[in-house]
């Protein structure tokens, strides 16, 4: 009798002792990542992908990583967020904005965790966040498209009019204006990151009404596909996509999240993570153009080679004044320059963008 | 040897309840080829699907949770068709719905007044079924068919919202991003278990269930709405007003749409943002139809979805299964459900060759 309840009684105790158990330095460390869209090849999601891979890579065996794809921003993310904390993931990546309030409230509600959140503002101990200055090589493309469009129209398929996407218009155009003083862009908004059917028909609008460049702030790639179709020079946007439009695609803004990753887990594993905020910009590399098209001309290349090198060293400032709104009213003063603050929470569109917010 | 689907004299009551069990196998059997396939241990896949969601506590609260707005909405969409209403917008309801009540939580959130709760779901009711309203208005009026028109709105909602979370709701501390602020604690819904998400929200769409089957089943109104659907002619002679059937039975819908999208906004949401539901409205006439138009069934059917939901993520963190082959494994478990329920009102037979 006593020999077959000896089992059930040390049962409890096991369980408890496994719960219990800490890590042991065989295990790897797991990370987890949260993805707004699918994978897919191309596309702000693919550039996480890749800086996932390249965690994999980098530190080997000592890491273990997860991710779960597609996750909408709201009710849903909290869920999928806690699901990988619960899962044992100490360090979890969520890598879109809208996650911000569910990755708040999953780091509140497991503080031995960390968590990084992409493009968000809201920040605890245990929550970082990061994110690239997309308008600085998105002036450059503006530079570039201000030297190859004729009509001087810059056609723009853009998500929705967020701060960050706001940020990269007005930049496109002050590129382009640099070259071309009689420079515009045209906006239409998606309000939705991936919808290719969408943006394709945005893209096909912009060219009819006399664009002639197209660029887009969203994560497919129908808007350089619809620019090769219809023969116009196009930028990308978060990925290289010039395989999408071999003839036309110019250069794209990329995103560069490799080196951040692998730093941010080496932390994690040695213990000296700290919660913060990264902002990188050219400098940083983790945002640059990517490879150009061979078939843009020298001069060109070399013009935005300097430009590039003038911004990383600080000698050219992207939002220096004067900057009128579309009012014409005075913004930024000449002499003066926004200051991060003010870009963060840009909410207005310069002189020389048509469209509304 | 040619076969062809015959209709059965009279439904088959065997396969009423074999119909489900049928392609829960067959859809086993189909996931398990495409998980074997990928390379992955079908049961070891199977039962993170099915089984792991429902292991935990936390997993079945979130059933719950998933289930109330799929519930809410679908049952709406039931009580239409059976007065035989294509409602397709509950989507734009439930969003009208999260607008209404979400307002009141803006206004006087945080100010501590009891009352801030029940108002915010009766104006969640009220703004879904004055949005269904309008189809109602168009379809008694002017003949303008359901279809279109509950679909149509569903876009103006869904504009509406992102133009106020854009514009006069925009968080004044929120950098210029597009969301409300978050809602004061006396505008949520109480969590019914400690240390989870699921509120009392889910407590109203379970009320909903034998609510709906009680109006249908039970009552005159109900018998009015049944007979409107199946005999609209049969209606009219007995004197029965299709205009005030289309009246309630769209503004019945529009309400727990709307009920739905405020409990999302006061429950796991917690704000007004630019979209308040990946799709619960149009999810719902799937739930719907999958619980045969019938409260119970539905509720049968609106656990399955958020199951299938739930297990698809499940498979995601633990297996790396890509996301396109849970999608698979969801299409063929519905696509079996409804396939199988073919048989109910038909039967296989073999045709008898003719010979020329």
């Amino acid at each position: 009798m006593s020999l077959h309840r000896r089992p059930l009684l040390a049962l409890p105790a096991l369980l408890g002792a496994a719960a219990l158990r800490p890590a042991s330095a065989a295990d790897p460390f797991r990370v987890g990542f949260v993805y707004v869209s699918p994978i897919g090849d191309a596309g702000w999601t693919f550039q996480h992908e890749l800086g996932r891979r390249a965690v994999e890579a980098a530190l080997g065996p000592a890491v273990k990583t997860a991710y779960v794809e597609n996750v909408p921003e709201g009710a849903d993310a909290e869920r999928v967020i806690r699901r990988l904390a619960q899962d044992g993931n100490q360090l979890v990546f969520a890598t879109s904005f809208g996650y911000m309030n569910p990755v708040e409230k999953v780091a509140r509600a497991f503080p031995k965790a960390k968590f990084e959140h992409a493009t968000g503002y809201k920040r605890a101990v245990n929550l970082a966040t990061y994110s690239g200055r997309y308008y600085e090589p998105r002036y450059l493309t503006g530079l570039i498209a201000g030297r190859l469009s004729k009509s001087g129209t810059i056609g723009y398929v853009a998500a929705f009019p967020i701060p960050e996407v706001i940020q990269g218009i007005n930049a496109m155009l002050l590129g382009a204006r640099s070259v071309n003083p009689q420079a515009v862009i045209r906006v239409i908004f998606t309000s939705s990151w991936f919808d290719p059917g969408k943006e394709r028909a945005a893209a096909d609008t912009l060219v009819a009404q006399g664009a002639d460049y197209l660029t887009q702030h969203t994560d497919s790639t129908a808007v350089v596909q619809a620019a090769e179709e219809k023969g116009v020079w196009c930028s990308g946007y978060d990925s290289d996509m010039l395989k999408y439009a071999p003839k036309t695609h110019t250069t794209a803004v990329e995103m560069h999240w490799d080196d951040y990753y692998i730093e941010r887990v080496r932390k994690a594993i040695d213990g000296s993570w700290t919660s913060g905020d990264v902002w990188g910009g050219l400098a940083s590399g983790m945002v640059r153009l990517s490879r150009v098209n061979p078939a843009l001309p020298a001069p060109l290349l070399e013009e935005v080679a300097a430009k590039t090198e003038a911004i990383k060293s600080g000698r050219l400032v992207v939002f220096a004044g004067p900057l009128r709104d579309q009012s014409g009213a005075v913004k930024v003063p000449e002499g003066k320059a926004l200051t991060d603050p003010e870009i963060l929470s840009m909410n207005w569109f310069l002189e020389g963008v048509q469209g509304k917010l | 040897m040619p076969l062809r689907l015959e209709a059965r004299p009279e439904p088959s009551r065997a396969m009423l309840w074999l119909s489900p069990v049928l392609a829960a196998v067959l859809a086993a059997a189909g996931g398990g080829l495409v998980f074997a396939a990928l390379g992955y241990d079908p049961l070891v896949a199977l039962r993170t699907l099915f089984l792991d969601p429902l292991s935990t506590l936390d997993g079945l609260t979130e059933l719950g949770l998933k289930a109330t707005p799929l519930l809410l909405c679908a049952i709406g969409i039931a009580v239409a068709v059976q007065a035989g209403l294509w409602n397709i917008g509950a989507e734009g309801q439930l969003t009208m719905g999260a607008i209404a009540g979400g307002g009141i939580a803006l206004a006087f959130g945080g100010e501590g007044h009891w009352w801030i709760l029940p108002a915010m779901l009766l104006a969640g009711a009220a703004g879904g079924a004055a949005w269904a309203a309008i189809p109602a208005l168009l379809k008694t009026r002017f003949h303008a068919h359901e279809i279109l028109t509950t679909l149509m709105l569903s876009y103006v909602a869904v504009q509406f919202l992102g133009w106020l979370v854009h514009g006069p709701w925009i968080d004044p501390e929120g950098f210029n991003f597009p969301q409300s602020r978050m809602f004061e604690a006396d505008a949520l819904l109480p969590v019914l278990v400690e240390g989870t998400r699921l509120h009392a929200g889910v407590l109203l769409a379970l009320l909903a269930v034998p609510l709906a089957w009680a109006l249908l089943a039970r009552t005159v109104a109900g018998y009015r709405l049944r007979t409107i659907g199946l005999a609209p002619r049969a209606a009219r002679y007995a004197g029965f007003s299709a205009a005030r059937g289309t009246w309630l039975g769209l503004c019945l819908a529009g309400a727990l749409a709307g009920l739905a999208g405020l409990c999302e906004a006061a429950g796991p949401v917690g704000q007004l943002q630019p979209l308040m539901s990946p799709g619960y409205g149009f999810a719902a006439i799937i739930v719907a139809f999958l619980g045969r138009l019938q409260p119970f069934g539905i509720l049968l059917a609106a656990l399955l979805m958020a199951l299938i939901y739930l297990g698809g993520e499940q498979l995601q963190v633990s297996m790396q299964l890509p996301i396109a082959a849970t999608g698979t494994i969801q299409g063929m478990l519905l696509f079996f459900l409804l396939a199988s329920d073919v048989f109910i009102d038909r039967r296989l037979v073999r045709v008898a060759r003719r010979h020329a």
